[in-house]
């Protein structure tokens, strides 16, 4: 860091170097709870295999996942369950929202179910479809992963305010 | 052209297979239960497909208990328990499908029930009627006398209202900010 | 240390004066402990939950949660036509989601009295069939990776995406297809459809009688299965089990046999029924269940004729779409149709199919009008995960992971 507090060349190279890391070994956190799950479970299977792209370590703890794979409904009795499971993951995490329900509510406009969960945390990737093929899970990892490359996603936006704050504090 | 017309690749045989002995069942409920049963609607006359029986609210176990294990009827499986809101007094009418599994029949018990009266519970007769129950007091609010645990199912245990109450809107949802918490007492 | 050794003898007492009592029954001292499984636990597919209150690793008391997926598609089938509600059967258990527009779409042509065509009974029988067979594969294949055996997992899996080819020529869609409609068809099955058909089913007879070499003589998946959580046929009737979980105890029922809808009757296959009703019996019953399914698929393909796939009815016929690019009339219907819906008679009707895990029936009340009064839908799941607790009472806790596999609840036809 440079006295003015703007990043200087080596830690910009380092963080690229990370994120180009991090890109290619996603630790997934499925967390399917519908339809999308099933769709989910196709992509991660041999025929479509996930694995191709770096996300194959599926892990069901959310402390030792980076990704958080939201496919299927989150409704209002779920939803603090999803809100937990999202605090207890560590940075840099991301979320990928599959599926209309989990985006918008959906084709389910009613009283149980939360009208997308980006009304409860941070969303990197919205993919659509109801239920997205498991193409469309694909290209969302790809998208996704050409996101954390550019340095545009949520934990990137917080880590840069959390250097700002401190740099303005230490100056 | 309604629930009348006999279609046989969608269960219109039942009528011809099952017609006369459903004729005779409900003669022998008709002679036992008389003062207790309300109306009895037979397919083909009435809007319905299988025979139903309406019962007071005080009959309702003798009687379900009467078809599990009286032979000739031996109605031993409870297909489904739900509720209607009839919107109307009495407000809700529980509904009780059963199913032979000796003959291969049907039939349908419906108890008519006001707004605040209380069902007595099935679960003496099928211990599975326990999830039925706590759903249709979820969704209607109908209370079951003598149930074991009755409590909300499939909304939360803050959540207020009877969504499948006709007066309650589709729309508009309550949110919490807690999980639903596990209760230890419950496992005594 | 003084703790540990006088747990044996009933009570302790501290050096504080505080008396502590211990249960004869406790295996070790204060080994019972509360455990929480799910909603998001990756043994309770998806949201399910359990609590369990364990002895060491018995499971001493239990009892379920459920409600995590809940989306009010009672209440929804109050509020949207006839016509919108095909959309959400299929997300009711979307592992055979043909299976369930079938089973709506039945529903509504009894109260209405509608009989549809020959060719589209054949057509709903295949698209049934092979939507059972998918959710038996999903099944046993899930149980098995529960209980460790990932590669089973995978054959069982592709055979599934090779259906699902099959499935999207028909109608554009894997999982929720909406393919029925009330009283015919989305559209008719494409050129070649029986042939297709006919060698998926030829290839999955040699892919099962893989799987079956695979597991079903494992010595491994027996010691881990038989006799585990059996649930007989006394406690089937009590808690309403049906399908393939009623069978494996012996209970012997079966819609498409004992109350024959479509042309069951006029179909050849066995229902196979098993005696003990454990895990094991469960799975066995699915495995050749699949075998039956696929007979059934091979022989309506070879009785399906080229044929109408609507029904004659003017009420519910969804009118051409030439027609509808054409003519004004034919627009005015169309946007007529899908807007207000068409009126189903007074009446109610419990329908009931035997779908893959059991009775799916749809309760609809009519008082006429082109929404229903009331649509219950009854899913076989509610009741197969009800007798989970008194199921798995006495038995090790990874126990209940393969008895929770092998009872197959799925959460959209639980929660519904």
């Amino acid at each position: 860091m440079s006295k003015d507090g703007s990043a200087s060349f080596f830690t910009t190279k380092v963080d690229a170097l990370f994120d180009w890391g991090r890109k290619n070994s996603l630790w997934p956190l499925p967390y399917g709870t519908s339809c999308c799950g099933i769709e989910m479970m196709s992509t991660l299977c041999s025929d479509y295999d996930m694995s191709r792209f770096g996300a194959e370590v599926v892990r069901f703890s959310p402390r030792q996942s980076d990704l958080l794979i939201v496919a299927g409904i989150i409704t209002t009795k779920m939803a603090p369950v999803l809100k937990t499971v999202y605090d207890q993951m560590s940075d840099p995490k991301y979320v990928m929202c599959a599926g209309a329900c989990a985006s918008s509510g959906g084709i389910f406009n009613v009283y149980s179910v939360l009208q997308g969960i980006d009304t409860m945390i941070p969303v990197d990737i919205y993919l659509p479809g109801c239920p997205p093929a498991p193409e469309g899970f694909l290209h969302g990892l790809l998208q996704l992963q050409e996101k954390i490359a550019r340095g545009e996603t949520h934990s990137h936006r917080k880590l840069a305010e959390h250097k700002r704050g401190s740099s303005l504090a230490s100056s | 052209m309604d629930v009348r017309t006999l279609i046989p690749t969608n269960g219109g045989e039942a009528i011809k297979k099952f017609g006369e002995g459903w004729r005779k069942q409900l003669a022998t409920l008709q002679a036992k239960f008389s003062g207790d049963l309300g109306n009895v609607l037979f397919p083909g006359e009435a809007a319905t497909d299988f025979p139903i029986v309406y019962v007071s609210l005080a009959k309702v176990i003798e009687l379900l208990s009467f078809l599990k294990t009286e032979p000739g009827f031996e109605y031993d499986f409870l297909a489904d328990l739900t509720a209607t809101d009839e919107e109307q007094a009495p407000r809700f009418e529980v509904v009780y499908n059963l199913f032979s599994t000796v003959h291969k029949n049907r039939i349908r018990v419906k108890v008519k029930v006001s707004e605040g009266e209380e069902v007595p519970t099935a679960v003496s007769v099928w211990p599975g009627a326990n999830w039925a129950e706590r759903e249709v007091y979820d969704m209607f609010g109908v209370k079951f006398l003598g149930h074991p645990d009755l409590r909300r199912i499939l909304m939360d245990y803050r959540f207020e209202g009877h969504p499948l109450r006709k007066d309650f809107p589709l729309r508009g949802y309550q949110i919490f900010t807690e999980p639903q918490v596990i209760d230890p007492k419950l496992l005594d | 240390m003084q703790n540990i050794k006088d747990t044996k003898l009933g009570s302790t007492e501290f050096p504080s004066g505080i008396r502590v009592d211990h249960d004869p029954d406790d295996l070790w001292g204060d080994s019972r402990f509360v455990v929480n499984i799910g909603p998001t636990h990756p043994a309770m597919h998806g949201a399910l939950r359990m609590v369990a209150k364990l002895n060491g690793e018995t499971i001493e008391s239990s009892y379920c949660e459920m409600g995590y997926t809940h989306r009010a598609k009672e209440k929804l089938g109050e509020n949207r036509t006839y016509h919108q509600f095909i959309v959400y059967t299929d997300r009711l258990n979307y592992c055979s989601s043909l299976m369930n527009n079938v089973g709506y779409a039945l529903a509504v042509e009894k109260l209405m009295g509608i009989e549809v065509p020959e060719r589209c009974v054949w057509i709903r029988m295949i698209v049934s069939e092979i939507a059972r067979v998918i959710d038996h594969l999903v099944c046993i294949g899930i149980n098995a990776v529960d209980l460790g055996a990932f590669s089973y997992f995978l054959y069982g899996y592709h055979q599934r995406e090779e259906a699902y080819t099959i499935i999207e020529k028909l109608c554009g869609a894997r999982l929720t297809t909406s393919y029925t409609r009330i009283g015919g068809l989305m559209q008719d099955a494409p050129e070649g459809f029986e042939r297709e058909v006919k060698a998926w089913v030829a290839k999955t007879r040699t892919v099962l009688d893989e799987m079956d070499r695979l597991l079903t003589g494992n010595k491994i998946w027996q010691m881990r299965t038989v006799g585990v959580t059996p649930f007989n046929k006394e406690q089937c009737l009590q808690y309403s089990y049906s399908g393939p979980n009623a069978r494996a105890a012996g209970l012997d029922i079966d819609l498409r046999r004992d109350q024959p809808y479509l042309y069951y009757k006029n179909v050849e296959f066995d229902v196979p029924v098993c005696q003990n009703g454990d895990t094991f019996d469960r799975y066995l019953v699915r495995v050749h269940e699949i075998r039956q399914s696929l007979n059934i698929i091979a022989q309506c393909a070879d009785r399906m004729k080229k044929g109408p796939i609507w029904s004659e009815d003017k009420r519910v016929r969804i009118p051409d779409k030439d027609v509808v690019h054409n003519t004004m009339e034919g627009l005015i219907y169309h946007f007529k149709f899908f807007m207000t819906g068409f009126d189903v008679p007074a009446g109610e009707a419990y329908t009931a199919i035997e779908a893959s895990n059991g009775e799916l029936a749809f309760y609809i009340v009519s008082k006429g009008g082109p929404k229903a009064h009331r649509m219950r839908i009854r899913g076989p799941s509610v009741w197969h995960y009800q007798g989970i607790s008194p199921m798995v009472k006495g038995w090790k806790i990874a126990d209940l992971i393969g008895a929770l596999g092998s009872v197959n609840v799925i959460a959209g036809e639980l929660d519904r």
